[in-house]
């Protein structure tokens, strides 16, 4: 097997070995169990910054394996997977340091670190995958791995919620099924990029193409928690802060966001599915979600429930995006994508920080927590302020892009909607801001449960800066020729490179 | 069918465990475990040097005594058999060392079932013998032995329930086969005839045939506990030693499958029609959607993986009505033929795999509790982790999710119903896909929640859980070989054939 | 050609009896007797194709064929027989009571 080839599957195994030993290993060997995590982690992010900068020479990575008649798996890199296999295994870095300090002597560690990187795993497969098939088996299998993560404190309301995050994804997932075979059994095996199949079939099975059309982007709107499809996701949140933080701001939600990208521009094309006029049901649906999401948001006191909604309304972003054809609504879809995730996975960190330092897990207790924990709530603050979209953080220049091609494609309702959701976004993350930085802490103090010469834990507090750094560094620095925007730029290009 | 190149491998693989029976009969009751095992592992390598023989020289065959037929009796060993008598010396040689250890585990049970190990061998040598098999007869006698061996082992803990349903499993059978034995009377006496190869050049569509064709197949339909005749399999299967369970399931019921596939798809296609297809489809459905529902609704382990058993084999039966091309269609256009048949064989060996992984499993929870309620899983993750990743990676493969080989069997047969436009099996292959998962998850729930009690595991040995951990893990891995195993089962004479339905003649069903 | 009628309408009403009392019969020796009863209308069947047009003298095979069935039937009923036993030794029950 030749070295690139090699080095994708290598790019797997990074996390699906730790994995697999961790499962081996003793409840007890914390050392060995950590060095695995860690190694894995940084052996991943080398070789995805290899791969990448072997891309940017011009290199082209990609493994293929027959696995029956016309059914091939195949791993395949392009910008838009290297994109999000970055994202996801910097931030699995970040989230493992997080996780080793939140979860210390905790129960049933063994369990958690090993399905934590076989959801990476996934989500990495789910970035590398170069056909429709290889999607699908790694969007399974999120699922699957995703599902004792949920469960994990073990406890009845976690059970239960669970079960409501297995309905769904699993129902999800079978009509995701259905459509995939639709799929193949119209145009045979569809490798991303090949969208000229679907055109050319599309002014004959007009009707099969649409069929199966809804029927992959309603098993993908699961995971991409588009209204009325959402309901796991908030329920989720019973999962320890490392898990809401991975898994439900990076890994799985943005499963489904990407799978939608890749379905409108890998599969149908911008033009087929403009023609088809098969984006405006996505469009409507999207935009109201995101008002939905936002006005849920508003009236949660639990801290984390507050942030799930906030997920659900920004998913839909990417979404709504993906909806509206011009290169500048699809660069911000992108950008988002990777904006969203390092925001989200911030206010994560900071909302455990606080529930694992203070047990604080309501909005109303947080009054003056900006004292106590600066760097925490400094991390917050950007990320809030992203949220809402000011600059410089990467928040605004997501929705700027939007905005833009809203106003290019002359759909005025979506500014509207864009404007609606900044000023709901205000009005639920500025109290919280408010509170932390402005309100007299109550009288009766509970005395953290770590006393150093930090706010908490050094393990807990790196990765909440790191990643409040970064939503910092992608907003200021995004005219930069290495910035996520560039990127998403690029890869918009590509998609509009046969529209006239 | 003389000219194939003959090979004394098909003799050997009925012979040896006959003969290991025989000999394990001979000896002390202690003893025969010991070669219980050692004789399996024989079997097993048995099995792979035929195989790899198919391999290299395509299909084999072997005259017993060389006395040719029509008096002599002819064993036929192609790919298609081949990967059959594979998968049961895989799958048996992983029982016989999960039986080993379960008895010496199991104080109560040493010394105890003496008649195991030789029934189990003599099972082995009828199921070889099925998938051996050239003609109508040879298939009665074998599908007799697999009968009363597999009721004997099913009986073998002697407690009242399992006598029972094993004295009905007995009726049911034998009324099979009589309607089978009864079917075959008439082919041979309107063909004098008994060889496939023979039969399919010179039956002639008519009455008798018709006749003949429909009383075989519902013979078979109540040996493999098709949808309406599913009533004895549940009792039985449930209330055997876990071992015996999973070689039931995993197995045993396969055999009558493969009869059918064979005698379908090689000698009666003349009187074939769409519609008996479609009549077998819709057992299947019906199969598929009763058997998951009712398993949802089992309070008992091994009676849930037993209804599961019924509706899992539903999936296999609704590849038959993608094998009879309609008429007015060219079998050469007929480009689902290939799915159809990859998703039967896929179902059949991943299913097999599954399916013994949660028996054995069962087995596990009943050493380890005592009992096997469903309730009482709770915690299971937290003191038997193999265990409890063995239920959830079969469990994972029944649902069919990637990358398992049930996985693998659902798309080929989603593909082949959209292919050959009969779209209407989608919604219910769909629907059991989403029952299953019910069930499923329904025992990973249990086995996440915390326990009302503290610790009320007694602890197993781990080389039991290993067994069923493999056995679940298989039943993933054939994903790993499949291409090579399509190619492989393409060069066996039926594989990827289709039926060409009659227009006029049938009188099949409702046509 | 008469006795050919002959024999194959008994063999089917043979056949269809045992398979009536097998589903109707309440008692385990009644089922076990009714299967004896298809059996020996199959074998009828099959026996009385030995006479075949085409042939001066009786067909041989069916002839085999039928002892081979008689010995697995046999041993059937014999082991359905001794599971009747066990279960009318542990329990006293004669029926399967839970079927209706």
């Amino acid at each position: 097997m030749e070295m690139n080839s090699l080095l994708l599957l290598l790019i797997l195994i990074s996390s699906l070995i730790p994995g697999i030993v961790i499962l081996l290993l003793e409840e007890k060997q914390v050392l060995a169990r950590n060095f695995l995590n860690l190694f894995g982690a940084i052996a991943k992010v080398v070789l995805v910054a290899w791969v990448f900068a072997g891309y940017l020479r011009g290199e082209s990575y990609t493994f293929i394996f027959g696995l029956a008649p016309d059914l091939t798996f195949a791993l395949h890199i392009d910008q838009l997977g290297l994109l999000f296999a970055t994202l996801s295994s910097v931030l699995w870095l970040v989230t493992t340091i997080y996780a080793i300090g939140y979860l210390k002597g905790g129960k049933h560690q063994r369990r958690f670190f090993a399905f934590f990187s076989l959801c990476v795993t996934s989500s990495t497969g789910i970035a590398l995958s170069g056909n429709v098939l290889t999607f699908f088996v790694f969007y399974e299998f999120l699922t699957l791995s995703t599902y004792p993560l949920v469960v994990h404190r073990g406890d009845d309301k976690a059970v239960e919620a669970g079960r409501t995050y297995l309905w769904y994804t699993i129902g999800g997932g079978t009509v995701l099924f259905l459509g995939v075979v639709g799929l193949f059994v119209l145009a045979g095996p569809i490798y991303f990029g090949q969208t000229e199949i679907i055109a050319s079939l599309a002014p004959e099975n007009g009707l099969q193409l649409t069929i199966v059309f809804f029927l992959m982007l309603s098993g993908l709107a699961v995971k991409a928690a588009i209204f009325p499809l959402h309901g796991w996701l908030p329920i989720s949140m019973v999962a320890p802060a490392p898990v809401s933080a991975l898994l439900h701001a990076v890994a799985v939600v943005k499963a489904g966001a990407f799978g939608i990208i890749r379905l409108v521009y890998d599969i149908y094309g911008v033009q087929t599915s403009e023609q088809m006029n098969l984006l405006t049901p996505l469009a409507i649906f999207a935009g109201f979600t995101i008002i939905y999401g936002s006005v849920k948001a508003f009236y949660q006191d639990d801290f984390k429930k507050r942030l799930a909604y906030s997920t659900i309304s920004q998913l839909s972003y990417i979404a709504l995006g993906v909806a509206i054809t011009g290169v500048l609504s699809t660069t911000g879809a992108i950008v988002h994508l990777v904006h969203q995730g390092i925001m989200k996975i911030t206010m994560f960190f900071a909302a455990g920080n606080v529930a694992e330092t203070y047990g604080y897990y309501r909005i109303s207790q947080l009054n003056g927590i900006g004292r106590r924990m600066p760097i925490t709530m400094v991390a917050f603050t950007i990320a809030a302020f992203g949220m809402i979209g000011l600059p410089p953080v990467a928040g605004f220049v997501s929705k700027w892009y939007l905005g833009l091609g809203a106003v290019e494609a002359e759909t005025y309702w979506v500014v509207l909607v864009l404007l609606a959701s900044s000023a709901l976004n205000a009005a639920y993350f500025l109290p919280i801001v408010y509170r932390a930085w402005f309100c007299e802490p109550e009288p009766s103090t509970i005395q953290p449960r770590c006393s150093g010469r930090w706010e908490t834990e050094a393990l807990l507090l790196i990765p909440v800066l790191l990643t409040g750094l970064f939503s910092l560094a992608a907003g200021l620095f995004a005219a930069s020729t290495n910035s996520p925007l560039y990127f998403a730029r690029e890869i918009a290009d590509r998609f509009y490179l046969h529209l006239p | 069918m003389i000219n194939f190149p003959t090979s004394s491998f098909p003799a050997l693989l009925v012979a040896l465990p006959i003969f290991l029976a025989i000999l394990s009969l001979i000896f002390r009751i202690n003893r025969r475990a010991i070669i219980g095992l050692w004789g399996s592992f024989l079997i097993g390598i048995l099995a792979l040097v035929s195989f790899i023989e198919v391999i290299q020289k395509g299909t084999v065959i072997h005259i017993l005594g060389g006395w040719e037929p029509p008096l002599g009796i002819l064993l036929r060993m192609d790919p298609l058999s081949a990967v059959f008598i594979g998968l049961t010396a895989t799958i048996g040689v992983f029982i016989s060392l999960y039986t080993w250890w379960y008895f010496r585990a199991r104080e109560a049970s040493k010394g105890r079932f003496p008649l195991f190990w030789p029934l189990w061998f003599f099972l082995w040598a009828g199921l070889n013998g099925l998938f051996l098999s050239n003609d109508l007869f040879n298939l009665y006698v074998t599908i007799e032995i697999i009968t009363i061996c597999a009721v004997g082992l099913a009986v073998l803990s002697g407690e009242k329930n399992a006598l029972k349903s094993g004295l009905r499993y007995l009726l049911a059978a034998i009324a099979g086969s009589m309607a089978y034995l009864f079917g075959v009377a008439l082919i041979y006496g309107s063909t004098g005839t008994l060889d496939l190869e023979h039969l399919s050049e010179v039956l002639k569509p008519g009455k008798t045939t018709n006749f003949a064709l429909i009383i075989i197949t519902l013979g078979l339909m109540i040996k493999k506990a098709a949808f309406p005749f599913h009533f004895w399999l549940p009792p039985a299967h449930s209330a055997a030693l876990a071992p015996v369970s999973a070689l039931l399931s995993a197995l045993v019921v396969k055999g009558a499958f493969y009869m059918m596939l064979r005698l379908w798809t090689e000698v009666f296609e003349v009187s074939l029609t769409f519609a008996a297809g479609q009549l077998i489809g819709i057992a299947g459905a019906a199969a598929v959607l009763w058997g998951s529902w009712q398993a949802l609704l089992q309070t008992n382990f091994k009676l849930l993986v037993a209804h599961s058993s019924v509706a899992q084999m539903g999936y296999l039966l609704m590849m038959f009505p993608l094998l009879i091309i309609a008429p007015g269609i060219s079998s050469d256009s007929a480009n689902w033929l290939s799915p159809a048949w990859t998703a039967g064989i896929f179902q059949v060996i991943s299913h097999a795999f599954a399916k013994s992984s949660l028996f054995l499993s069962a087995g596990i929870i009943i050493m380890a509790l005592g009992h096997d309620r469903i309730e009482s899983l709770r915690d299971l993750v937290a003191w038997m982790p193999m265990t409890a990743m063995a239920i959830g990676i079969a469990g994972v493969s029944l649902i069919g999710l990637p990358p398992s080989g049930g996985f693998m069997a659902k798309w080929m047969l989603l593909k082949g119903v959209f292919l050959s436009g009969q779209w209407w099996w989608a919604p219910a292959i769909l629907l059991g896909s989403l029952l299953t998962a019910g069930y499923v998850f329904m025992l990973l729930r249990l086995a996440f929640a915390p326990s009302r009690e503290i610790n009320h595991f007694r602890s197993v040995p781990k080389s039991l859980q290993i067994c069923a951990l493999i056995l679940a893990l298989g039943s993933f891995l054939i994903v790993i070989p499949a291409e090579n195993l399509i190619q492989f089962l393409e060069g066996s004479e039926s594989f990827g054939s289709g039926i060409q339905s009659i227009v006029k003649g049938g009188r099949y069903g409702n046509e | 050609m008469e006795t050919y009628k002959i024999y194959s309408i008994t063999s089917v009403v043979l056949f269809a009896i045992g398979l009536g009392g097998l589903f109707l019969a309440k008692h385990f020796l009644r089922k076990i007797i009714a299967t004896i009863i298809m059996g020996g209308g199959v074998f009828l069947c099959l026996v009385s194709f030995a006479d075949r047009d085409s042939l001066s003298y009786a067909d041989p095979v069916p002839h085999a064929l039928v002892i081979t069935g008689i010995v697995v039937a046999v041993t059937a009923a014999a082991f359905a027989l001794s599971l009747a036993r066990r279960i009318h030794k542990f329990s006293g029950e004669e029926t399967f009571t839970d079927e209706k």
